[in-house]
This record gives C-alpha cells, structure tokens and sequence, in this order.
C-alpha cells in the first residue's frame, strides 16, 4: 500500500496549452489524508494543475502520478467541483438527482437500479438532507457547494480537487465549507487539493500550500510560503505580509498581480 | 348558454353535436384525421422528451436554427422532384452535426446562428421559386400540413420516433449528466462532445418529423414550450419528461379536435394552447412563490 504515503506526485511537471508552458519544473508530493491550498494569482495555472490531476489535459513534461499511476479520465477514486460551478435560479433539477449523477451518471441507458442508498449517505455527511428535494436554482450559494460536494463525495473518492469552491460564498459560509471539507476529509481519510484565492479561512486545516505564480509551483507550510521573504523571492518584487489581531494573513504589493487580496 | 363561436361557421366544417361520443366518432370518420392523429401521437412524444434536453442544455435556439436550415433543404429537395423528408433530415442532420461538434463553444453565438438561419431561408425562397410557384407546398413547410399526412408517412414518423425514443433512452444518464454540468460529465469520463453532436442528430430527427405537424416556424411550440412548463413543474428529470411529453400530446391532440371542428388550421390550435398554457403556468408560478416542489 505505497499510495497510502503518497497520493500525488510530481517530478519535474509543466503543463499549458498548445505547446506553451503556464509553469514549468514543478516538483511536489502530496501526502495521503493531507489538506493542499492551492494559491496564487488568476492566469497562474492552478485549474490547469487540476485539469493535470483529472487527465483532461496532458503534461507537457515530467512525471505525474495520481493514486498510484498516470492520471486518466474518469477516474472514479476522484472527486470533483468544478470552477464558477453554480446553478441558475430557473435550473429545475432537484439536488438528490444532481448527487445521484455522481453515482452512475456515466453509465449509458436508463437507471434501472436505484442509487438511493449511496446518494442519501453523501447527503448525510454534507448535511443537505433538509433542501435535497428541492430545485438546485433555489437554493442558497452555500446549499449548492454542498450538494456540488455530495455529488463530489458520493462515489467515496481518494482524492477530492475543489476549484475555488468559496469564491461565491460569505464569510461565514466559506468557513463552513472549509470546516465540513475538513471533517469528512479527517473521517475517511480523503486527500484534498483545495484552490483558493484567500488562504484565511484555510488556514487551520491547511497541511501544505502548493503556490503557483511566475510560471513555476512552490510548495511549502502555509507559515513557510507566506511570508514577505518567500513571497518577495517568488515575484521577484517587494511584497509584504501583514498579520492582523486575529491571525489573518494580508498580502501587501500584489494589488496589480490580482485584484483580490489573496495570500 | 352562450353557443361557441365555430358553430355559426357551418357550411364547410363538421358540426359539433352535443353528444360527446357521435362527436369523437365523427373526428375518426375520415382517413385523413386517422392518419393525423397517427402521426400527431408519435411527434408529440418525441418533440416533447427531447424538448426537455433541449431546454436543459440551453440549445432552443439552435433547434429553432435547426428546422429554419432544414427548409432549405426540404424546399431544395422539392426542387429535384425528391420528398422533402428526405431534404429536410440531410439538411437538419448536418446542421446538427455541425452545431454538436461546436458544442459549448456555441454559447453566446446567437449571432452567427442567425445568420447562418436567415441565409438558409434565402435559400429556400430561391428553391420555391425555381419550383415554379406551389406556394402551398412552402406553406405546409412553414407551418405544417398533418392533415394532408399519408399511411406511408404515418408509418416513416413511427419508425423515425421509435428510433428516437430509443437513442434518447440509451443516453439518457450520460445526456442528463452533461446537460447539467458538462465540465463535471466530462471529468467523469462522459464523453461529451460525441454525446452533443449525437444529440444534436437526434434532434435533427425529430425536427424533421415536428415539421411535418407544425412546420418550420412553428417548432417551438412543439419542441421548446411543453419542456418549459414542465420545469416549472416539477424538478424531478423523468417526471419533467413525462410531463413535458404528454403536454405536447394534449397540445397535439386538442389542436386536431378543435381544427375538425372549425375553419382555422390546426398549427394555430397546437401554438395557441401551447403559448396559453405556458402563460397560466408563469402566472400561477407567480403567485404561489414557493412552488417548483418536488
């Protein structure tokens, strides 16, 4: 059981499109049951290191190794919630079929078999039981990240890739998505790989931080990769990080590398 | 109590009784209203499953390209002495392989779908025109001619529905998963750009026999209209279908009672109880706030 040590690896990894290289010469390993924030500026090619885990989009070079082999399509120990992924208020699908999906929604033909039990478990442990029979449009941005998890969570992955998952939601929601992400995690033992543009609300669960700007990913402790040397190394500018009373991080001289107050 | 109005308009038209059942017996009588209702059976249940992908995925308007593309096609088909079935699906068929292969890259491209649709419509003027003037034959394309139906064509709509129906069945899991979210169908292994261009082939499918009762213009009411009251309905998939299709049934069903009765065409029916049906579904929608249940 060698994948139970590690369950991502990257050796000398690039990836981009059409021959061109968004980061070149990552090197990382991430451990099984650990908790990776992805950070780092829009453009900087933290989805496209998704797209690379999920197999919708090939290295460019280098070795990856996903679970113990290359990453292909359709991995079913993968869970996944995807980037802007929301519903529009007309969007008339209940969210017990939307979960339900994840189950056997790749499978050809008619359900014949009911997929109740499994769907009724993922509802459970993300707590929607209350709103599961309800459209998906009419549901509250934090009620739909968790059914778009149940639906990630419901075939029992190994591994769970949530691409900003918080960017739509309030301060107190993000931080019960963060907290819930974290229990099942702990619970089942679920390595995940969480993209963020804020690393506040990640900062008590976060193992490592996988930080992709200027075309190369560092990796590190959250404490080891956000300070004002390593920031400043990795922009090759004067940047700055400020803790306030609580504990929050702020990052100082990258008001032009993005518009949000990332860390 | 006030006597309807189609009664006073007698001399052409079949009397209305006020015995139900000599009145149901007089719809069958003539072959012609057999063959229709047939043909009006099978299209209404095809447009209306589909119809709920369609309004799934976003694709209306497309459909609606769909059919315009296919009066070309058809009209050109007339031309060389050919059915226009036969010109209509080869035209709709590679539109819709087409508009499939673009898949989501299509969004937001209204503009050059009409344009691509009004062109094709030019296109069909010139045919009708080279036709030498039947204007009725560009008439039952534009908006249909179930009453002029034969038993072949009966028997072509069926087969052409069975298969439908099937195809839609065979996908049904993978189709409803990449309607919802094609980046998450995609991820799990849904091929997603053979399903799009394969349902955009059955689509063109059913168009084709859509256009046979309501005609090019008139395809939303068949296809686009019953799907949408369904969703307002009920949030359930298979559900939604069923409703949406048995809705194109009654739409179907009623348009042809109420023609054989009155000088009007059936088309106006169809739409017409289509459009105010949607309307009573928006407004009650609207009054009771916390409906779309399950």
């Amino acid at each position: 059981m060698n994948q139970a040590v590690t369950a991502v690896t990257g050796a000398g990894l690039a990836a981009g499109y059409g021959g061109r290289p968004v980061w070149s010469g990552a090197d990382f390993s991430i451990q099984a049951g650990s908790f990776t924030a992805v950070l780092g500026p829009n453009g900087s090619g933290k989805s496209t290191l998704v797209r690379l885990l999920l197999g919708l989009l090939p290295p460019l070079a280098g070795r990856l190794e996903v679970l113990g082999g290359p990453p292909h399509r359709g991995n079913p120990e993968i869970g996944y919630v995807a980037q802007g992924a929301g519903f529009d208020p007309d969007f008339s699908i209940r969210g017990r079929d939307f979960v339900g999906l994840g189950v056997d929604g790749h499978r050809w033909g008619l359900p014949l078999r009911g997929n109740g039990a499994a769907v009724d478990e993922a509802l459970r442990s993300v707590g929607a039981e209350a709103y599961a029979d309800r459209a998906l449009g009419r549901l509250s941005g934090g009620e739909q990240q968790r059914l778009l998890l149940a639906h990630a969570l419901v075939g029992e992955p190994r591994l769970l890739l949530l691409d900003e998952p918080l960017s739509h939601l309030d301060v107190r929601n993000q931080a019960t998505v963060v907290e819930l992400v974290a229990e099942v995690a702990r619970r089942t033992n679920l390595t995940v790989l969480l993209i963020a543009h804020d690393v506040n609300p990640l900062l008590r669960y976060v193992d490592q931080v996988l930080y992709v700007a200027q075309g190369a990913v560092h990796k590190g402790r959250p404490e080891e990769i956000i300070t004002s040397r390593s920031l400043s190394r990795i922009y090759q500018a004067p940047v700055e990080v400020l803790r306030d009373s609580r504990g929050r991080l702020f990052v100082v001289g990258l008001e032009e590398e993005a518009s949000h107050p990332h860390a | 109590m006030p006597e309807p109005l189609f009664l006073k308009i007698a001399d052409t038209t079949p009397q209305l009784s006020w015995n139900l059942f000599d009145d149901l017996a007089a719809l069958f009588h003539y072959q012609f209203m057999v063959h229709a209702f047939e043909a009006g059976t099978v299209v209404a249940l095809v447009a209306g499953a589909i119809g709920y992908f369609v309004v799934l995925r976003g694709t209306a308007f497309a459909a609606h390209a769909l059919s315009h593309i296919g009066f070309a096609g058809a009209t050109g088909a007339v031309v060389l002495g050919v059915s226009p079935v036969f010109g209509l699906l080869a035209f709709t068929l590679g539109a819709g392989a087409a508009i499939g292969a673009l898949g989501n890259r299509l969004r937001g491209r209204d503009v050059t779908i009409g344009i691509v649709l009004a062109w094709t419509l030019g296109l069909g003027v010139l045919f009708i025109s080279l036709y030498k003037g039947y204007a009725t034959e560009a008439y039952a394309l534009l908006f249909g001619e179930i009453l002029g139906i034969s038993g072949i064509d009966v028997a072509i709509t069926l087969a052409m529905g069975v298969i439908t129906l099937l195809a839609l069945a065979a996908a049904y899991r993978p189709l409803l998963f990449s309607s919802v979210d094609e980046e998450l169908a995609g991820a799990r292994g849904v091929p997603v750009t053979a399903l799009s261009i394969g349902f955009m082939a059955i689509l063109a499918v059913a168009v084709t026999e859509a256009v046979q009762v309501v005609g090019v213009l008139l395809i939303f009411a068949l296809i686009v209209t019953p799907a949408a009251i369904a969703i307002r309905l009920t949030s359930r998939p298979r559900t939604a279908i069923l409703v949406s299709a048995l809705l194109a049934l009654a739409f179907t069903w009623l348009g042809l009672a109420i023609s054989y009765y009155s000088p009007h065409p059936v088309s106006f029916f169809i739409t017409s109880l289509a459009f105010a049906t949607y309307l009573l579904v928006r407004v009650l929608g609207r009054l009771r706030p916390a409906a779309a249940g399950p």
